[in-house]
């Protein structure tokens, strides 16, 4: 024989004998997984985001399979997806809550906020929030070094005039901007919503003009044309967005141009 | 006492200029004090000082305004007499809030008086750690660890050996050099209270071999003490003036990773804390005035400033003839372990010991490059860690590897930004890699 038939036959017949040890295998050594995780798997939306608080969707639906673990966790699949897997699982469905989105709290981009210091450092919003305060003059609107950008699965969030800004579209609630924010600016508001406060500075009016064109000054025109919807917490007025919001006129007539359909 | 040349030294540092001949030859001037002070209730490492005061009181010269608040906490006093105008919160130098006393002076000179130690040789140790605790006595080298806590070593811990730091191994900063040279009685003094407390056997003045001045004058103060006491006389490096590195070069001896001083029998403190011990025990007066240096290319007279805690940044550069052309940069605390500021609105504390002032010739702007694995950083670190690395896994938020490697034994010195050809800013990184451990530790409850 040739050499090359030799090889031909040599790896065939490895072939082969592995094989008939992996059909072997397959067959008396199998672990039987539950046909249920792998429905379930399709009905979640892929993306591992983590916003369940589980590492990603397949250990999330393994455990709504094994452990039973609520199905509306999952805040990108919607309420239709914790219904169909509740359903498939025999589990309560339990309350879907509304769909919510991220929204960055503060409107002062560099047109408007004044900066009070060079910052050459690392452009990590953290970083910079650890030298000296950071290098904007408020000290509680956003820096703009785009950590939350990074870290969003969807990119759903891109830097405007310096200002980080949240495509409530594309948003799927995982909450990571949330916790990735040092200033605290990023909350989860309801779809639905359209007229937000966009400042988070608690300052009284002139600290707040100081450092900024655009921030809440306190003057209580808003909570005076929508009592029930805005109150005011300090000099800072809040939206509370369990009451609906239907006034399209505070956004022109705020004097700090601060309020902002989003 | 004896003086010995320290035989070895610690691993690693550097060597930057050292711009001391600014001030080293001028003598701390009390200051003019301003109209408002603005006393925070965080001047030391801890909970902050609860405030005993509102609006509207009187309070006299050394009257305790803050409470101790918890084990690890200090008493803040009235540094002048006035009017307690607001309470309020004040910017720190390192850019946090903290609660602060507003008092508005009025020049009486009328003071609370704490009765002073006649005879402090027989007091007990444990009234004497009253009095520190009471007057209010933390570490004034930067960190400011309240002293009394720093006194009481748990159970267990035996102290054999005081060191006494004069190293001041920053650039720039000449107050504990000052402090040496005019007030070597008074240290000593402190000294012989810090030991008695302490019960510790050897006694070790480290202080560079680039303060030939300073070095006499405590030769000279130390002669009459018994026992085991010398003046150690390290080299010039940077960071000498570190706990650890200094206790290296003083005593062989090296604390073990995540320890202690005490792990390895000794405490070290602070010329400055010692004169505060002195005036609190012998005196009976409170920590409220410290020696802070003002100096820095931008300054008209650079000086060493005897000054009240809670002046403003800007009446101690006023005080000394204010700033030439424009100031660029400014640091609270030496140019290697300071903090930039992005005001002059912010008071000094208990730790503050200098201000610094720089122009643009001082400050190169540099942009950072990926590391180029030159090594230079590894060997400049005197905690023998690789920053290089660290900076890396930080980088990539792999924080738990770089936990991994030490990132907590980081004293965050700067020696390796200081020799980066690449310019990284890896202090910074090590900062943030460390809230983040520290953090995630809080999390779980202070677990390993």
């Amino acid at each position: 024989m040739d050499s090359i038939t030799t090889s031909t036959l040599c790896i065939g017949g490895i072939g082969l004998v592995s094989a008939a040890a992996l059909a072997i295998a397959d067959k008396f050594l199998t672990v039987p997984e539950d046909p249920r995780l792998a429905k379930v798997l399709e009905l979640l939306p892929g993306a591992n985001c983590g916003g369940c608080g589980f590492a990603g969707c397949a250990d999330y639906a393994k455990a709504m399979v094994l452990k039973g673990v609520e199905t509306n966790l999952c805040a990108p699949a919607g309420s239709a997806s914790a219904k169909a897997i509740a359903v498939l699982l025999g589990l309560d469905a339990g309350r879907n809550p509304e769909r919510r989105v991220a929204l960055v709290l503060c409107c002062g981009d560099f047109t408007e906020a004044v900066r009070r210091s060079k910052y050459n450092g690392i452009a990590e919003c953290a970083a910079a929030q650890a030298v000296a305060g950071g290098d904007k003059g408020c000290t509680y609107g956003c820096l703009g070094y785009a950590s939350c950008v990074r870290v969003c699965p969807v990119q759903a969030i891109r830097l405007e005039k310096g200002i980080a800004q949240v495509n409530k579209h594309r948003c799927i609630s995982c909450g990571k901007c949330v916790a990735t924010c040092p200033r605290k600016l990023i909350k989860l508001v309801p779809y639905k919503a359209e007229i937000h406060v966009l400042c988070s500075n608690p300052e009284k009016g002139p600290v707040v003009k100081k450092v900024c064109g655009t921030g809440c000054i306190g003057c209580k025109m808003c909570a005076k044309l929508a009592p029930e919807a805005i109150t005011m917490d300090g000099f800072l007025a809040k939206v509370d967005y369990t009451k609906e919001l239907k006034n399209p006129e505070l956004i022109v007539k705020c004097p700090g141009k601060c309020i902002r359909s989003a | 006492m004896n003086t010995e040349k320290s035989n070895f030294t610690f691993k690693g540092g550097i060597h930057p200029e050292y711009f001391k001949a600014l001030t080293s030859e001028v003598a701390l001037r009390k200051i003019e004090p301003p109209q408002y002070l603005f006393v925070p209730m965080q001047q030391h490492l801890g909970a902050p000082a609860k405030i005993l005061v509102k609006p509207g009181d009187e309070v006299k010269r050394n009257q305790r305004i803050g409470e101790q608040n918890g084990h690890v906490s200090s008493a803040v006093h009235a540094p002048l007499s006035g009017k307690v105008s607001a309470l309020t919160t004040v910017p720190t130098a390192n850019g946090r809030l903290a609660p602060a006393v507003i008092i508005e002076l009025n020049g009486n000179e009328e003071s609370e008086k704490y009765e002073p130690f006649k005879e402090w040789q027989s007091a007990s140790e444990k009234e004497m750690l009253a009095r520190i605790a009471e007057a209010g006595v933390v570490g004034m080298g930067g960190a400011g660890f309240p002293t009394q806590v720093k006194l009481s070593p748990p159970a267990g811990k035996k102290i054999d050996t005081l060191i006494i730091n004069g190293a001041e191994c920053e650039p720039y900063l000449t107050a504990d050099h000052r402090m040496m040279v005019e007030h070597a009685a008074e240290i000593h003094i402190g000294i012989e209270i810090l030991r008695n407390v302490l019960g510790a056997r050897n006694v070790r003045l480290a202080i560079e071999d680039n303060k030939p001045d300073a070095i006499q004058a405590m030769e000279k103060a130390l002669q009459k003490m018994t026992g085991d006491v010398a003046v150690s006389v390290l080299k010039t490096s940077y960071p000498q003036g570190a706990e650890k590195q200094q206790i290296f070069s003083v005593t062989g001896r090296e604390v073990p990773c995540g320890g202690l001083p005490m792990d390895v029998g000794c405490v070290v403190e602070n010329v400055s804390t010692a004169y505060a011990v002195y005036d609190a025990i012998i005196n009976g007066q409170p920590l409220t005035h410290r020696a802070v240096t003002v100096t820095g290319d931008a300054v008209e007279n650079p000086s060493n400033l005897w000054v009240p805690t809670g002046t403003h940044y800007h009446h101690l550069i006023a005080a000394c003839g204010g700033t030439l052309g424009q100031a660029t940069k400014i640091i609270a605390g030496g140019p290697m372990m300071g903090f930039a500021v992005t005001g002059l609105d912010i008071p000094t504390t208990k730790t503050s010991s200098g201000l610094l002032c720089l122009s643009s010739h001082r400050v190169p702007q540099f942009a950072s490059h990926a590391c180029i694995s030159c090594g230079r950083c590894v060997e400049a670190c005197p905690m023998r860690l690789i920053p290089s690395e660290l900076s890396q896994f930080i980088e990539a938020e792999d924080i738990e590897s770089a936990e991994r490697i030490a990132l907590l034994d980081c004293v965050e010195c700067g020696s390796c930004a200081y020799v980066c050809p690449a310019h990284r800013p890896l202090v910074q990184h090590f900062r943030r890699g460390k809230g983040v451990v520290l953090v995630k530790r809080a999390m779980v409850g202070g677990k390993k």
